[in-house]
């Protein structure tokens, strides 16, 4: 057992320190062209991407640098690598794994030089984590699809300019997961209508889309038709190291303590509450559990094992982290802890009140801890699948 | 960067796993348990005889020189089969020599450790639930150690105590012999009968050499030791029981499915996952701190004891309960995990006494 890493690593580590030091300026001191500049230099290192092959713009990052630029940059509290957030994460992935050549070379580009933003179609109003009974369909009809259907609880779709998007083109397959096909829409198609949907915190991030008589090119098909579960389920399975989160939520450790400091309850310090010590130490030992199971999970990459899904424990952890930690926040900080913004007496600008209603995007959008837990339950200990399939 | 193990380490625990199934299974983890010590000497040799009892002891003392890492791998082979050997004492024995003994005392000691001639262990506080310096109770006084030693794990097996004591001096550790005169040693029947703990009652004129000085860091580190220690054991007896619970989940058809087929069985399941493998992880990393980074060793031994404290009790009380009316038997091996959860949970310190440390250590 070791935390060394070796001199090549290491140099690597310098490098992205150097960059940071001359690149990144304190938060105050960043004017309105830093984050372009920002995305451009990052982009010329080739740290966009950085795990995709040299061939379509990445680096080949090693999974150990990957790791080390991650947890360098969040320790830096640097901007993102790259604000094509779902291209980077899956639609790039899917495309350099799936794709036409055409197809890589049409969209790749876009998402390293964060020019164009995507989402993911996949959600209905009827099928969420039930994904493969999806009912929107397209028809192929010559050389493109006609899609028509609705997704809803689509992030981003507001602003998007591209979505990834699942539709069934067999609706009698043998098997469920059969017959569902995977298409690259341009939102602006003729025929794409975004209602936006407000959330409980007042946002509006997500939306439902509607589909009517949208013509698809088949250029623009992922994969097979037919196969687009497999699409969808190795681009999801496109694992990240959670390094870098881990960094975020120990900085969010940070400012919790620094509430808890600030803060009386019962006329006393709550610093000097055993509940409240407790409830903070036990954040600090989930985080610590999370960084130290993404610890053991990278070696396991590292010595050529395939990841399987043990990713969903960190997950999990990561959930009831997202909820509990700004709940505890609003909860000790009593009646001015629900105080929005610009209350007289609100905390941290209401900002702990804000994200108590915030924590869906993550809880929910990359697969509900329920589904999580059948994961775990099924492909870990093997127990008998949910459901009727 | 390797957070695991490495190929001897894992060959390491084959043989900790070969040992269990073929001398140590649960048939005989239950003979043991009817006799009078609550151990084996014939299992004691075989230990020995393999290295695991002066693992980490230096080899110019008798030992094998290995590190904490490698003592994890053995305690959770053998915390998973329940094995009734007290090798958690016999180390923590030895690493108050190796912490407090002069060179003399390591070399007259060490090696009747090592090769598991004598059976030590090491006790430390005199409150059942407090693990703090002001619960050293006994007094050493112009040499003579006199009063009780509450809480003295594996009292029936061991014939070497080493006991914390406070003097006009400080602290100190007086090293008594089971046979001397004036140490008479009574075992209390205990609900985990593989984990028997003692009252020494003492009246004890002691040598020089039989003193060592122990200073509240020393305190704080064997405390520590003896807190990865049993989280290690931990480990290897939730997974266990998790994987006792899963077979059964399998198995038993209730409404004409197994009942793991259910969310309220599987997820329940999925979470034990959950946490062991998280404490598994926090042990690991303490394990590693020990030898490699001692500064680190406080925060790290308290995040695996306190974690692995909370769950693996959860884990013995729903591993009966999912098993339903069988689980509640004598007969049936799950409630064995139960009795053990409860006794890991206090030693070394609840998840009360280490939670409340991780925040003093991170600054509240």
């Amino acid at each position: 057992m070791d935390f060394e890493f070796s001199p090549k690593e290491q140099a690597f580590r310098d490098e992205v320190r150097a960059f940071i030091k001359a690149n990144l300026p304190p938060a105050r001191q960043r004017n309105t062209d830093f984050l372009t500049n920002w995305l451009t230099k990052v982009r010329e290192k080739r740290w966009v991407g950085f795990a995709w092959p040299k061939d379509v713009g990445g680096a080949d990052g090693s999974i150990a640098e990957q790791a080390i630029l991650k947890e360098e940059m969040a320790l830096a509290k640097a901007p993102p690598l790259g604000t094509s957030f779902m291209g980077l994460a899956w639609v790039g992935p899917g495309i350099i794994q799936y794709g036409t050549p055409e197809q890589k070379k049409r969209f790749i580009p876009d998402i390293l030089d964060s020019k164009v933003s995507w989402c993911t179609g996949y959600s209905e109003p009827n099928y969420g984590s039930d994904l493969a009974s999806i009912q929107t369909k397209g028809v192929r009809q010559g050389d493109h699809y006609v899609v028509n259907g609705q997704k809803i609880w689509t992030s981003g779709a507001p602003w998007a300019d591209w979505i990834i998007l699942l539709v069934r083109t067999d609706s009698a397959p043998k098997v469920k997961h059969d017959g569902i096909t995977c298409l690259l829409v341009d939102m602006k198609t003729p025929g794409v209508e975004v209602r936006p949907i407000e959330n409980m915190a007042g946002d509006r991030h997500f939306a439902e889309v509607f589909f009517t008589d949208v013509k698809v090119p088949v250029a623009n098909r992922l994969g097979e038709e037919g196969k687009g579960w497999s699409v969808t389920v190795s681009a999801l399975a496109n694992e990240r190291s959670s390094i870098g989160e881990v960094t975020q939520m120990f900085d969010k450790l940070d400012t919790l303590k620094a509430l808890v400091k600030n803060t009386r309850r019962n006329g006393k310090p709550a610093a000097q509450d055993p509940a409240v010590r407790r409830r903070i130490a036990e954040f600090d030992a989930k985080i610590a559990a999370m960084k130290y199971n993404g610890l053991r999970y990278l070696t396991k990459q590292l010595k050529g094992e395939p990841l399987s899904s043990e990713t969903s424990v960190n997950k999990l952890h990561r959930a009831s982290l997202e909820v509990d930690m700004d709940d505890f926040a609003v909860s000790l900080t009593g009646q001015s802890g629900l105080e929005l913004k610009d209350g007289a007496e609100a905390v941290d600008r209401g900002k702990w009140a804000k994200a108590s209603l915030s924590w869906p995007n993550v809880v929910i959008g990359g697969g509900t801890p329920n589904i999580q837990r059948n994961i775990i339950a099924e492909r870990i200990l093997g127990l008998p699948k949910d459901g009727s399939d | 960067m390797n957070f695991g193990f490495t190929e001897e380490q894992e060959l390491l625990r084959d043989q900790v796993r070969r040992f269990m199934q073929d001398a140590c299974p649960m048939s005989e983890v239950r003979a043991v348990m009817k006799g009078a010590t609550g151990t084996s000497p014939s299992l004691w040799r075989q230990a020995a005889e393999l290295g695991w009892l002066g693992l980490t002891i230096p080899e110019r003392f008798g030992g094998i020189g290995l590190k904490w890492v490698d003592l994890t791998v053995v305690l959770e082979e053998t915390g998973r089969g329940l094995c009734p050997l007290p090798i958690i004492s016999q180390t923590l024995a030895a690493a108050a020599l190796l912490r407090c003994g002069s060179d003399a005392q390591k070399q007259n000691l060490l090696p009747a450790l090592a090769d598991g001639s004598r059976v030590g262990t090491l006790a430390l506080y005199d409150e059942p639930n407090w693990v703090h310096p002001d619960a050293i109770k006994l007094t050493l006084d112009g040499g003579r150690l006199k009063g009780t030693k509450p809480f003295v794990a594996d009292a029936g097996a061991a014939d070497l105590f080493v006991v914390a004591c406070r003097s006009s001096g400080g602290f100190k550790l007086a090293i008594v012999d089971r046979n001397a005169p004036g140490v008479t040693v009574a075992v209390q029947p205990m609900m985990d009968e593989t984990k028997r703990i003692g009252t020494l009652t003492l009246d004890v004129a002691l040598k020089d050499a039989q003193i060592m000085p122990l200073t509240p860091d020393d305190l704080a580190y064997l405390s520590d030791c003896g807190a990865v220690a049993v989280t290690a054991e931990s480990v290897g007896a939730a997974e266990a029981a998790l994987a006792m619970t899963t077979a059964y989940a399998k198995e038993r058809i209730q409404f004409g499915n197994p009942i793991g087929k259910y969310q309220g069985v599987k997820h329940r399941l999925a979470e034990m996952f959950v946490d062991i493998e998280s404490f598994k992880s926090l042990s690991y990393y303490a394990a590693w701190t020990v030898d490699d980074a001692p500064a680190e060793l406080p925060r790290a031994a308290s995040l695996a004891k306190a974690y692995a404290s909370d769950a693996f009790a959860r884990i013995g009380i729903d591993g009966v309960q999912l098993h339903g009316a069988i689980g509640f038997t004598a007969e049936y091996d799950i409630q064995l995990f139960l009795k053990r959860s409860k006794w890991a949970r206090p030693m070394f310190g609840d998840s009360d006494h280490h939670y409340e440390r991780v925040a003093a250590l991170g600054g509240l």
